[in-house]
């Protein structure tokens, strides 16, 4: 019997490995699931079909879609800005040494594409893909890694007839043959080979994050240092983490002040702030913020309140974003108030596929939030 | 965004000059460390303040944390490894740790979507699909069943990825890391499956999360009446916000991305429903260009976690522990053997306390330094008879672009100075 057998064998063996009672009847807990509750949760596809919605989508909606809710991170043609997941491209390259995993490249099935559009993307936004769009982006990427033509209509009906090219890529795990009889049986004690030297030092790489004294982050302080109770190092840490931690409540309190004209809505409300900070979350896939925040997706935010409009170096807006610049717009608490409740109305053709915030507490808490935080 | 391993070139050399200046700051600790006293040490002849004056009253710190003389000891990100913190790892500090079980704490969060707040009273449990009656429980209703407990070590299917091409980060932590233990309290799978009555031709059940990723993933129905547990303690308390609370799968030996967080579907069906992360992510791409599927168990493995490049040698030569973990998600470990010499030679290490199933397993090996050079390995041996083996001998199978599933040997080294570096040999 091969160990994978082993593993998988039956109840019996379960029984001897959980150290538990053994369940003879159903308890009657938990209550019926109602059609409309396993409609609203399952929705997973599957790739005989199993799952697909009534629907259809196809290429040229879903490049609008897809420009729209997607091209910020996968780019517009799918091929995935800065390290987002590229979703097309990449045939023949599995055996090089950088192999581009795509859709058209890699993946297996169909289905997993609607699958995870539907139930998880966008990132940050997740199940605010209706079935139309998912079928309609479908057929974009389909059509952006080379399968269809740009009239291809997608829909439940022709979904399974599409076969990816990597289909009969995927083999199941085969280690019980191909690894663990080479791996198993007495193991040498001594004498197991030449003498050895040194071939690779990940030193030469120089990527392991650091503490300030260039020792790799966490190494654990001399105890003669700690003892000595004048630099002990553990108590430097933490007093620089309450410093931080202080300042941090400092620009929380000072910032929104020193910016009352920008944001005379934002006043220093604590609890407002707290809330603009969790709405945040929204955002902070795709903007950075706080000290050494660097551009990303979208601009770093510090500062951003009372500033001009497109004007963060080395950040490629679209040409309206530069444009309404130059025309003066500042983020202002009223700028910012229209720009987030509707973006693409405010700027015209904003890089920025986000749909929102359709709640006025929401803007008025993010905007407060976004006073407290230094250029 | 990635969440697979890559490799990062930084200019600059800050750790490189540091080691390189190594050399004197290394004796110059050493020689503080072995100072013999020459007179009456203060600490024991002077009267200090923690000796005649009142600590913290009780209730100063109504759930405790780690004194802060400790503070070091925390999870750690490697920033440029992904795209979004959102969508990201960190890594337990198991080079500050001993024993086997993992403080919550500072066990390595994994997030597809970040990690969401979900309270008891808005936490429903459904199972459907192949089944007689499709069920939803409440929380409430979980904590009615009988419960069980183990204890499991959870290791995402990356850990060691970064390593595959080369030795890469400076520190267990970030090369093993990947990786916590703990004791679980909760409900068999098998019970609540049997509650609502698999039908004979359920052979799978879809695990889905309650976050925006769902993360969902197949476990096959043998698995799912095996060992799995649906959890909602572990370490003896409510499971930690970024570990899933208040419930999540446990899911013993396997990849730690199948241990879905935060559940609230479990859907039997016929076949696997083959998700995203079980297709495009957490599958091996091997050098044929063809990849493995449904690589679930995690190999045996070990790592020496103290000294390592975090944990160097400060006392000099003379009395040195070696301490480390061993693993294996096919039960459990045999024994570990230790070398000095990079593998050339060979002792058994003790292992320290109970080796259990599938949970982290303690060994230590006290040896008498003498203070040279030395290239320190740890290899595991399971109860299976399955070797942990080299790095190289995984790479001549799997190739170079198969970057889960690394359970290679690591290498220290251990300098004369008690620096540590991660390296790799031949």
């Amino acid at each position: 019997m091969s160990k994978s057998l082993n593993l998988l064998a039956g109840t019996a063996l379960a029984a001897g490995l959980i150290a538990g009672p053994a369940m003879a009847e159903k308890l009657g807990l938990g209550r019926a699931a109602l059609p409309e509750e396993i409609a609203a949760w399952d929705v997973a596809v599957q790739p005989d079909g199993t799952g697909l919605p009534e629907g259809s989508g196809d290429v040229l909606t879903g490049e609008e879609v897809f420009a729209d809710k997607c091209a910020t991170c996968h780019g517009e043609f799918a091929e995935g800005l800065d390290s987002w997941p590229v979703l097309a491209g990449g045939e023949g390259t599995l055996k090089d040494r950088r192999p581009v995993k795509t859709i058209g490249s890699y993946w297996p099935y169909l289905s997993t594409v609607f699958d995870y559009v539907h139930r998880s993307m966008p990132f940050g936004s997740a199940q605010t893909v209706s079935v139309d769009e998912t079928y309609a982006i479908t057929a974009f990427l389909l059509y952006s890694n080379g399968l269809v033509e740009d009239d291809f209509v997608l829909t439940r009906d022709n979904f399974t007839e599409i076969t990816l090219p990597n289909a009969d890529g995927f083999y199941v795990d085969d280690r019980p043959e191909t690894e663990y009889p080479l791996f198993s049986g007495a193991a040498c004690m001594t004498d197991c080979g030449a003498e050895v030297k040194v071939t690779k030092r990940a030193v030469d790489l120089n990527v392991t994050p650091e503490d300030p004294d260039g020792r790799p982050a966490g190494t654990l302080p001399a105890l003669t240092m700690a003892a000595a109770g004048t630099a002990a190092p553990a108590e430097a840490a933490a007093s620089e983490a309450a410093t931080e931690e202080t300042a941090t409540e400092e620009t929380a309190a000072e910032e929104p002040a020193a910016e009352e004209a920008a944001t005379e809505t934002a006043a220093a409300d604590p609890a407002l702030v707290e809330a603009g900070q969790k709405v945040f979350k929204k955002c902070a896939a795709c903007h950075k913020v706080g000290e050494g925040a660097k551009n990303a997706t979208g601009p770093h935010l510090n500062g951003v309140v009372g500033r001009t409009a497109g004007t963060i170096e080395g950040f490629k807006y679209s040409k309206p974003m530069t444009d309404a610049g130059a025309g003066g717009l500042v983020w202002d608490a009223d700028a910012l108030t229209a720009y987030l409740e509707n973006p693409k109305g405010f700027v015209k053709g904003t890089k920025m596929s986000f749909a929102g915030l359709k709640k006025e507490e929401d803007r008025a808490a993010i905007i407060a939030y976004l006073g407290t935080l230094a250029p | 965004m990635t969440d697979e391993p890559a490799t990062k070139h930084v200019p600059g050399a800050s750790r490189r000059k540091f080691l390189k200046g190594s050399a004197a700051l290394g004796a110059g600790v050493i020689a503080a460390g072995t100072a013999r006293a020459e007179g009456p040490d203060p600490l024991i002849t002077e009267v200090q303040d923690w000796a005649n004056a009142f600590g913290d009253a009780v209730d100063a710190a109504p759930y405790g944390t780690p004194i802060h003389f400790e503070s070091h000891v925390v999870r750690r990100n490697v920033e440029w490894l992904t795209e979004s913190p959102v969508s990201s790892i960190n890594f337990t500090p198991i080079h500050a740790l001993e024993g086997t079980i993992t403080p919550q704490g500072c066990a390595f969060e994994r997030h597809h979507s970040g990690a969401i707040e979900l309270s008891k009273s808005d936490y429903r449990l459904m199972i459907n699909g192949l089944v007689d009656t499709p069920l939803v429980f409440t929380f409430e209703d979980l904590t009615r069943f009988p419960r069980s407990s183990m204890v499991a070590f959870c290791e995402c299917a990356a850990n060691g990825g970064m390593e595959w091409g080369g030795a890469q980060l400076e520190g267990c932590q970030f090369t093993q890391g990947m990786i916590h233990n703990m004791e679980y309290v909760g409900v068999p799978l098998r019970v609540l499956l049997e509650e609502a009555g698999v039908k004979p031709e359920g052979k799978w059940v879809y695990a889905e999360g309650a976050d925006a990723s769902s993360n969902g993933r197949s476990i096959p129905m043998e698995k799912a009446l095996d060992d799995v547990l649906v959890a909602f303690y572990a370490n003896g308390e409510a499971l930690r916000k970024e570990h899933g609370y208040p419930a999540r799968l446990v899911v013993p030996g396997w990849e730690g991305n199948m241990w879905v967080k935060w559940v609230r579907r479990l859907g039997v069906y016929e076949h696997a429903v083959e998700s995203r992360e079980e297709t495009s992510k957490y599958t091996d791409l091997m050098p044929d260009g063809r990849a493995r599927k449904w690589t679930w168990v995690m190999d045996a493995k070990s790592v020496i976690t103290s000294p390592s490049p975090q944990a160097p040698v400060r006392h000099g030569k003379g009395p040195l522990v070696i301490t480390g973990l061993a693993w294996s998600g096919h039960g459990k470990i045999a024994k570990v053997d230790v070398s000095l010499d990079g593998g050339r030679n060979w002792q058994e290490a003790r292992i320290t306390g109970e080796a259990k199933p599938k949970a982290l397993t303690r060994f230590h090996l006290d040896i008498d330094w003498d203070g040279s050079e030395l290239l320190l390995q740890s290899r595991a041996t399971d109860e299976t008879g399955y070797v942990q083996p080299t790095k190289d001998a995984l790479r001549a199978i799997r190739g170079l672009n198969n970057v889960y599933h690394n359970n290679g040997i690591q290498t220290w080294w251990l300098k004369s100075d008690g620096e540590v570096e991660n390296v790799e040999v031949a």
